[in-house]
């Protein structure tokens, strides 16, 4: 296999890796309005994520800066074209961040109103966004060659608001919310817990209607396209693992609801990497200023280098991410945050 | 064009504040990683509790400014990409690798065991908890030389040659780049200074409890350990600074020439450092200065009669160089200048060195009046409070100094800041993502500077030491979790 391809691969790995990883975080923040009842409800919830929101959400910079290394012409044109939408991005990224630790720094009932307004709408809008940009990306977008080289974004900052990119983005605001439900079913005991299983099968339902048809709309615009056949058995079976997902929610076995979650958000992600092979940016202009992976590709150095690094540390991070998963492991109830009271007091 | 919609300064504008806004927490976090390491080795290795309780206080700090250190990092890299995307795709084969290292093998790293850290407290043994607080240092100060090197190659760039054919630069030597003199020297030089920063927040927040009389015990302790890392500090700044100094007067001259704003070659004794300076208007005539003959040869060039080159020789040099012949439109700039704001280097220069020494003059004075458990005068510890900002500041005069130095270029004698910008993002939205970063960047500063200061005041937590061993062993610590989120 030539390197570029690997390294679309590597690429869509780590970013398959962010949304699994952050994606749960992403639905934790979204439930947080819906499952926290009160305070120490909303505790428990933040609590479920709180070692590991930090290292998840460093999977987007390793994946940004791989995209950086691996593909510059890539990622000097999708940043620079979806300017307002990363702008969005990085804002919500930023507000979301603070406020789980914030939220509980400052005194009196509305401080702590306002840092869970930014958790939510700060873990809403990333994955409405990034969905949203990906189902332009394999849509076609603006964008033609520069004399000289590179290519620039002829489009306007509306241009990823078609029904199809949004479409998009509400199924992959979806899938994280799902999915992030059922993390919390997984991590918590008690009523919340309830709470949380039983929600996650109704958004579970919205879900599997809204991924069905964009995924179909998907395998359509994409039936004449080489690997076709590929993307067409990677809907399926984010189709069927999302089906399993929540069959195994109904049963309350969380585990495995996590499981087939997990499995649903990277076969998704992988049928919308293959749809856009062997292109990286699609031409909505004409098809021959299409990028292809070639074209965007760092030189053979520093794609053997890079495979080298990520070889060594991947292996290593996965090791000691899965370690800390391992000991942080345990459920949180509401027995586990004190009152606030007692939280006064110290 | 409207001159408040020009990209290519409002995108610079953007990128300096932001820049300089990441810069206030990351040196906070390395350093005082470095400082919470050392208080829980000395707790674990004596068991005494005041170790303990200074480390959790230092470390709450340490937390409130590690959140706003990573989130402002995802802005440092995203805009690249969307405000410079004509340099990203110019320089990405080499400038992405050590960002893309940094993240693999550092970042990864400091993110994750940083978690283990804040929340493993009752939940790992006691030696592997002590662990995680040093891979957290080891982690931060990788992704800064990783970062470093990315810098070091705009500074000064190696280990590349140009594609024709593609219209960009490509890697040919990592050894090179990582190896980058500018990065080895840059990177002792922010550590230390790191380390200033951290020290004199330590000694502020001590000096702020002891004259209240409050935690005495404790707060000595803080006190003259972080008065002493601040002297180890700048002591390390000096010497690596000395010899930043002598790489940059040999890879980038001009710097050097618009540090000392000397328009002529000068040589020994001509060859002065001005601590002070008052011109004309236009900069270009002097009316009153203070000088030190031969210091800015020793600065320069390590002898007392070495010849540092002018900003006017530079400036034909240059344009003969890259304006010349051999110059494209990515080498020379429009205007014709290779002299950076002269105003802007010449004190950035002497407010960095110039606040740093103010800070660790105090912590000399103040290591001798407080010896032996000397009563202090309230006026004393006061100046210590304040001295808080002075490292901080010097931090970011001094980076101030190294990227408006390099100006007019983005990547040194190779590419030209002008012709980085992105080519099709208007100038509107540059403005729109300036003001909205201002807003929200002011904002969380008003918020993180007070709950810094709340967490300072309140003291170092007490520590429950009742045995907890009949409660069930492996359970979630209930206290634990209240200082947590």
């Amino acid at each position: 296999m030539e390197l570029t391809t690997v390294w679309f691969l590597i690429v869509g790995v780590l970013l398959v890796g962010y949304f699994i990883l952050d994606g749960f975080d992403f639905g934790v923040g979204m439930a947080l309005p819906f499952l926290g009842k009160d305070n120490v409800d909303r505790r428990v919830i933040i609590n479920t994520i709180g070692p590991v929101w930090d290292l998840n959400e460093t999977w987007l910079i390793v994946a940004g800066a791989c995209l950086f290394a691996a593909f510059p012409e890539w990622y000097a044109t999708m940043f620079s074209g979806f300017y307002l939408a990363l702008l969005l991005i990085l804002v919500a990224l930023i507000l979301r961040g603070v406020s789980f630790e914030f939220r509980h720094q400052g005194k009196g009932v509305q401080w702590t109103r306002w840092f869970d307004q930014f958790i939510f709408w700060g873990s809403l809008l990333p994955p409405l966004l990034w969905g949203t940009a990906f189902a332009n990306l394999i849509q076609g977008v603006p964008i033609e060659p520069l004399e000289g080289g590179g290519w620039i974004f002829t489009g306007t900052l509306l241009t990823l608001l078609n029904p199809y990119g949004l479409l998009g983005g509400l199924t992959l605001l979806l899938l994280c919310f799902t999915h992030g439900l059922v993390f919390i079913a997984l991590k918590t005991e008690g009523d919340i817990r309830v709470r949380a299983r039983s929600l996650a099968t109704k958004v579970g339902l919205i879900t599997l209607v809204v991924a069905a048809a964009f995924l179909v709309w998907t395998v359509v615009q994409h039936l004449g396209d080489e690997n076709a056949l590929l993307v067409i058995v990677l809907a399926g079976l984010a189709a069927v693992s999302l089906v399993a997902g929540i069959l195994f929610n109904l049963r309350a076995r969380e585990g495995w609801a996590f499981t087939f979650n997990t499995l649903t958000i990277a076969f998704a992600l992988l049928a919308i990497f293959m749809a856009l092979f062997p292109y990286v940016m699609i031409s909505s202009t004409d098809p021959a200023y299409s990028m292809t992976i070639e074209g965007a590709a760092s030189s053979q150095m520093t794609l053997e280098l890079m495979t080298w690094v990520a070889v060594f540390t991947l292996p290593l991070v996965l090791a000691y991410q899965a370690w800390t998963y391992w000991v942080f492991r345990k459920r949180i109830s509401r027995t586990h945050i004190p009152s606030d009271e007692l939280v006064g007091a110290h | 064009m409207n001159e408040f919609l020009d990209a290519l300064t409002l995108a610079r504008w953007q990128f300096g504040l932001t820049t300089l806004y990441h810069f206030l927490f990351v040196p906070l976090t390395i350093g005082l990683a470095l400082l919470v390491a050392i208080l829980q080795t000395a707790w674990v290795r004596t068991g005494k509790v005041k170790y303990l309780r200074l480390t959790k206080l230092y470390g709450k700090i340490f937390l409130i400014n590690f959140a706003m250190g990573v989130v402002t990092g995802i802005v440092q890299e995203f805009q690249f990409g969307m405000n410079w995307s004509n340099y990203s795709r110019f320089v990405g084969d080499i400038f992405g690798a050590p960002l893309a290292m940094e993240g693999l093998i550092a970042f990864f790293f400091e993110a994750t065991f940083i978690g283990l850290w804040i929340f493993g407290w009752d939940r790992l043994p006691k030696k592997i908890h002590l662990l995680t607080i040093w891979f957290v240092w080891i982690g931060s100060a990788a992704s800064a030389y990783f970062i470093l090197a990315a810098n070091a190659f705009m500074q000064n760039p190696v280990g590349y040659q140009l594609n024709e054919e593609r219209g960009r630069a490509e890697l040919t030597d990592i050894g090179a780049v990582l190896m980058n003199p500018v990065a080895l020297t840059q990177f002792p030089h922010t550590l230390f200074a790191s380390l200033m920063f951290a020290a004199t927040v330590m000694v502020a927040v001590a000096a702020w409890h002891l004259s209240r009389n409050q935690f005495v015990d404790e707060m000595r302790t803080s006190l003259r350990f972080g008065m002493w890392a601040n002297i180890v500090g700048f002591a390390g700044v000096s010497l690596t600074g000395h010899s930043l100094g002598l790489v940059m007067t040999e890879t980038q001259p001009m710097k050097m020439a618009a540090a000392e704003a000397l328009y002529e070659n000068a040589t020994g004794a001509d060859a002065s450092f001005s601590i002070f300076s008052l011109g004309t208007p236009d900069g270009l005539h002097e009316i009153f200065s203070v000088r030190i003959p031969y210091l800015l040869s020793f600065l320069s060039t390590n002898t007392f009669n070495g010849t540092v080159e002018g900003i006017n020789n530079l400036q034909a040099e240059y344009t003969e160089l890259y304006c010349g012949a051999a110059g494209t439109n990515l080498t020379c700039p429009t205007d014709g200048s290779f002299t950076p704001i002269i105003w802007v280097t010449y004190w950035a220069f002497r407010w960095m060195i110039g606040l740093g020494a103010l800070a660790t003059l105090v912590s000399v004075v103040g290591l001798w009046i407080t010896r032996k458990n000397r009563s202090v005068p309230q006026w004393a510890w006061k100046v210590a409070v304040w001295t808080a900002p002075l490292p901080m500041l010097a931090s970011l005069v001094g980076w101030i100094f190294t990227e408006m130095g390099r100006q007019p270029w983005i990547v040194f004698g190779v590419m030209t800041t002008e012709s980085a910008v992105s080519p099709g993002v208007p100038g509107w939205a540059v403005l729109v993502s300036l003001i909205v970063f201002t807003v929200v960047y002011g904002a969380l500063a008003v918020v993180e500077f007070k709950l810094i200061v709340k967490a300072a005041q309140a003291g170092p937590p007490e520590i429950d030491t009742t045995d907890r061993a009949g409660e069930g062993g492996g359970n979630v610590d209930h206290t634990q979790l209240a200082t947590v989120y």
